[in-house]
């Protein structure tokens, strides 16, 4: 198993302003293993911004613990403070290049304050340049770049130091879908050819799903809820959870009264017609609310919420029907 | 005729010197000043309420002096830093106390300009606050340092100017002595349009430079 490279333990942070203080987070414990893309979903005022913030100590915990390879961030000086973040890049929703300076020496940034020699740093942005696919743009300044274009740069500019760690903070949020994508990509292309560890923070569901291997729900400055992508995904078991997987559910208000399942195959399950097969079995019509199949770590899982039948015998024998199948099956009930 | 070019030169020559040599010298406390106003605010990178505050009290009540009652209190002090309170490097120093602390408030303003956003990835790149101050701050600024740089030479002219009352040298004490003093109202105007357009001539400058080097379009 491999080592934590991230610890966070206990976190605490208070902000006080007009002199009330409020507690943004309140005892986030996590660990992200060497490797992962671990992701950290919640809405926005979750405190996401916030621990993240924390984990490079750009924001200083008002208690607990954030460990970097073991060592405790809270006890070193400013300068090995910055020798940690060195290994700590950080990417971010409005990118934050350096608008004086063009791509090239945007990148090198990071290079000259380790005093690396000149010609090497402008070498090693270049092949960085290359890596991000924007070679031909060395000269352009941020104001002639497009926001994709920017993140690119932002994320050449963050491995510049040869980084453990890669923390992005909303970095697709300020971008179309179709960029937001091949930003995605990158990132998984990244984790995969360098081995660089990334930690995610979003408000979408959409990029956990596309890149995560690992997730934490916040809700309210709480861990809500994490582990394995794949597992939460199947079976949510904090409230906070279930609404980031299953966002439109509140939509239906209409149905309140009824019956509702939300079940759960995966790959093998969901080339056989259950659903269909059940119908028929039972001579009884089931209501589909919801239905989707997704790709998860080369798993095709997918999901579906059926209204039951009103009479509750025949429900409950449909229950048992499709448990006998293997599928999950959850009574999705606290709207009833 | 000959004699009286010779004065506009002369003077001309006087009041761009103390200008540029009293904004310089200016500059060489107002900037410091400046950056450690920004960086040493409640939301700066290395917050000192204490000292901050001092700095900004000692600001501005050097700027709430008129600068011609400045000249007056400032006259032992300069007799003491040049021997005279006449003459154009008499007039500097009282230049620079006034410019100082003005050209402080101006640095500040235009370092506020930087996104902080910048400054936070700069941290979290791991600058050190140096390296923030000379990497990030001032070089993102620089346009509206320059045009601030631009107004500040202005204002200084025409301060400069003022002194002409205390015999300070250069083209408002020509214009005062023989313009206003004497009657020869020709002088004067004459006067009053080299400082025109010289004022013209370093917002130009000021401009065009802050524009050219402005990567943001």
């Amino acid at each position: 198993m491999a080592e934590d490279i991230i610890r966070v333990e206990n976190l605490h942070k208070s902000f006080v302003s007009h002199n009330k203080s409020t507690e943004v987070l309140q005892g986030i414990d996590l660990s992200v293993k060497a490797g992962e893309i671990y992701g950290i979903i919640g809405k926005s005022g979750a405190g996401k911004s916030t621990l993240v913030r924390c984990i490079n100590y750009l924001v200083k915990p008002s208690s607990g613990k954030v460990l970097f390879e073991g060592t405790d961030l809270g006890e070193l000086g400013s300068r090995e403070l910055n020798q940690v973040r060195h290994q700590m890049a950080m990417i971010f929703q409005q990118f934050n290049l350096l608008m004086q300076r063009n791509a090239l020496k945007n990148i090198c940034y990071p290079l000259e304050i380790t005093r690396v020699p000149k010609e090497q740093a402008k070498q090693r942005a270049m092949e960085l340049l290359k890596l991000v696919g924007m070679e031909t743009r060395a000269n352009a300044y941020p104001a002639e770049l497009s926001g994709g274009q920017k993140q690119r740069i932002a994320i050449a500019r963050a491995l510049a130091s040869n980084p453990k760690v890669l923390l992005c903070d909303e970095a697709t949020s300020a971008l179309d879908p179709e960029t937001t994508k091949s930003i995605l990509e990158l990132l998984r292309d990244i984790n995969h050819k360098l081995g660089i560890t990334i930690v995610v923070i979003t408000h979408e569901m959409a990029v956990i799903e596309e890149l995560c291997s690992k997730v934490a729900i916040i809700s309210d400055g709480k861990i809500a809820e994490s582990g394995d992508m794949a597992q939460i995904f199947m079976h949510p078991q904090s409230e906070a959870a279930r609404q980031l997987i299953f966002p439109n559910r509140k939509s239906i208000p209409e149905m309140r009264s009824r019956r509702y399942c939300r079940i759960v195959f995966d790959g093998r399950s969901s080339f056989e017609p259950v659903v269909a097969n059940m119908v028929l079995d039972f001579g009884q019509a089931v209501n589909i609310m919801f239905a989707d199949t997704r790709n998860l770590d080369g798993m095709a899982v997918g999901q579906m919420v059926i209204q039951l039948p009103d009479n509750p015998e025949v429900a409950l024998r449909m229950i048992a029907y499709l448990r006998d199948k293997q599928i999950s099956v959850e009574e999705v009930s606290d709207h009833a | 005729m000959h004699d009286l070019i010779l004065l506009f030169l002369e003077n001309t020559r006087d009041s761009i010197y103390m200008t540029v040599v009293s904004t310089l010298i200016a500059y060489v406390i107002g900037l410091p000043l400046g950056i450690l106003l920004v960086v040493t605010a409640a939301d700066g990178i290395r917050p000192l309420r204490a000292l901050n505050k001092v700095l900004g009290a000692l600001v501005n009540l050097l700027r709430s002096f008129p600068f011609l009652i400045l000249l007056f209190v400032i006259s032992p002090f300069t007799r003491l830093v040049v021997g005279t309170t006449l003459g154009p490097n008499a007039t500097i120093v009282a230049l620079v106390v006034a410019a100082a602390p003005f050209i402080a408030r101006m640095v500040e303003s235009s370092l506020r300009e930087v996104d902080g956003n910048v400054i936070e990835a700069a941290q979290s790149m791991g600058s050190s606050s140096l390296q923030i101050i000379m990497k990030v701050m001032l070089p993102e600024s620089r346009s509206s340092l320059i045009l601030n740089a631009a107004i500040a030479l202005t204002t200084i002219l025409g301060y400069s100017a003022m002194a002409g009352i205390v015999g300070g040298g250069g083209l408002g004490d020509l214009a005062i002595r023989y313009g206003y003093y004497r009657y020869q109202y020709n002088i004067m105007y004459i006067a009053v349009f080299l400082l025109v357009l010289i004022v013209e001539v370093m917002q130009g400058i000021g401009l065009m430079l802050a524009k050219k080097l402005d990567k943001r379009l």
